[in-house]
């Protein structure tokens, strides 16, 4: 199919969808008119059912905890396809020093990283209270290594993510979220259940299990980028060292 | 004016299809349908808005204030994790093709090679 074809098929076919689309989209209620009962009913309990200030948090993790669970394990395959795709044919070969580098940048991206480090931390934390938690905080926490890579050296940078280290906590975080699913079943309620205690709402060591369950995705998800960004970056490394 | 969101979703939905279908690069291509994926979220969020509705956080606020839909900004996350998931397979793919076939282009990968 030459490319001219291709676009006059996608031109009469667009049509054809945004008239379906718009179509379908008359037909929902006006904008802001919504009042859906699950979402108004969530509204009015989480607080007080589960001790967390952030319904949204408390579905992620608990109303809705077995949807993320595969959510979560979609990324664990994906890196894992990832990690298998590119990393095959790479021999561990000592790696040629960066040529440029500057200490003014290096200061600058050691605070910075510092700060965001803190900053991850403080949104995890703080999943089941305000706006944040696990998949934002993680990466937040994730991108404060890709930080160490911009502001100094391929070399430390690797020095701080060991690929062990790495799989380790990736596999904690993944595996983790399962247990605590389990431990839940132990004690003798349903899967993913939370079974608290609950603390005071609005403090950190509040709402239960989704506490715990925010930190296996904390893990889980900063490791993921973090490797994500390692597998890309030693297949760039490698081109380099082949083209010159 | 009350649809104008939904009809901004459409929208980003069409030009992301649109950069797929007319990509001369694979990177590119993988860019176009995370915009295309993007149009969900706003279709999710658009349809959970609640007139002066606030954040469903209530941290600081009253639990008897109206709060938007949680459930929908929930699928949203979902939604997100996903679309990042596809872009990171789809480029280490683009990695290997370029590899192998030595071209990123579409359109210069007729044939199949065994």
């Amino acid at each position: 199919m030459t490319r001219r074809v291709r676009l006059a098929l996608f031109g009469v076919s667009a049509g054809g969808l945004t008239a379906l689309m718009l179509w379908a989209v008359s037909g929902l209620p006006a904008f802001g008119d919504y009042h859906h009962r699950y979402g108004i009913l969530l509204n009015k309990v989480a607080v007080s059912e589960r001790h967390a200030t952030n319904v949204v948090t408390a579905i992620v993790f608990d109303y809705r905890g077995f949807d993320t669970l595969g959510e979560e394990f979609i990324l664990f395959a994906s890196v894992m396809g990832v990690a298998l795709l590119l990393r095959d044919v790479r021999e561990d070969a000592e790696r040629p020093r960066d040529a440029t580098h500057s200490d003014v940048l290096g200061l600058v991206g050691i605070g910075l990283a510092a700060a965001l480090l803190v900053l991850g931390l403080y949104v995890v934390a703080h999943g089941p209270i305000t706006p944040g938690g696990g998949f934002q905080g993680g990466i937040v926490l994730a991108s404060a290594f890709v930080i160490v890579y911009l502001a100094g050296e391929y070399r430390a940078y690797r020095r701080l993510t060991p690929h062990p280290a790495l799989d380790l906590v990736e596999g904690t975080g993944a595996g983790g979220y399962a247990v605590i699913g389990i431990a839940s079943m132990l004690l003798g309620s349903a899967f993913l259940h939370n079974f608290g205690p609950f603390g005071m709402p609005g403090t950190l060591a509040s709402a239960g299990s989704i506490a715990l369950l925010n930190i296996a995705v904390a893990l889980e998800v900063s490791a993921a980028f973090v490797l994500l960004f390692t597998e890309f970056l030693e297949e760039l490394m490698d081109t380099r060292l082949e083209t010159g | 004016m009350s649809y104008l969101p939904y009809g901004l979703a459409v929208w980003i939905f069409l030009v992301g299809l649109y950069g797929v279908a007319s990509s001369r690069n694979f990177v590119h291509l993988v860019v176009s349908l995370t915009v295309t994926q993007s149009s969900t979220y706003v279709l999710l969020l658009a349809i959970g808005y609640v007139k002066h509705g606030t954040a469903p956080i209530f941290a600081d606020v009253p639990q008897e204030r109206t709060a938007v839909d949680p459930v929908v900004q929930a699928l949203a996350l979902t939604d997100i994790v996903v679309s990042v998931t596809v872009a990171a397979l789809l480029l280490a793919l683009a990695v290997q093709v370029q590899k192998r076939r030595n071209t990123v282009n579409p359109d210069e990968l007729h044939e199949l090679h065994g």
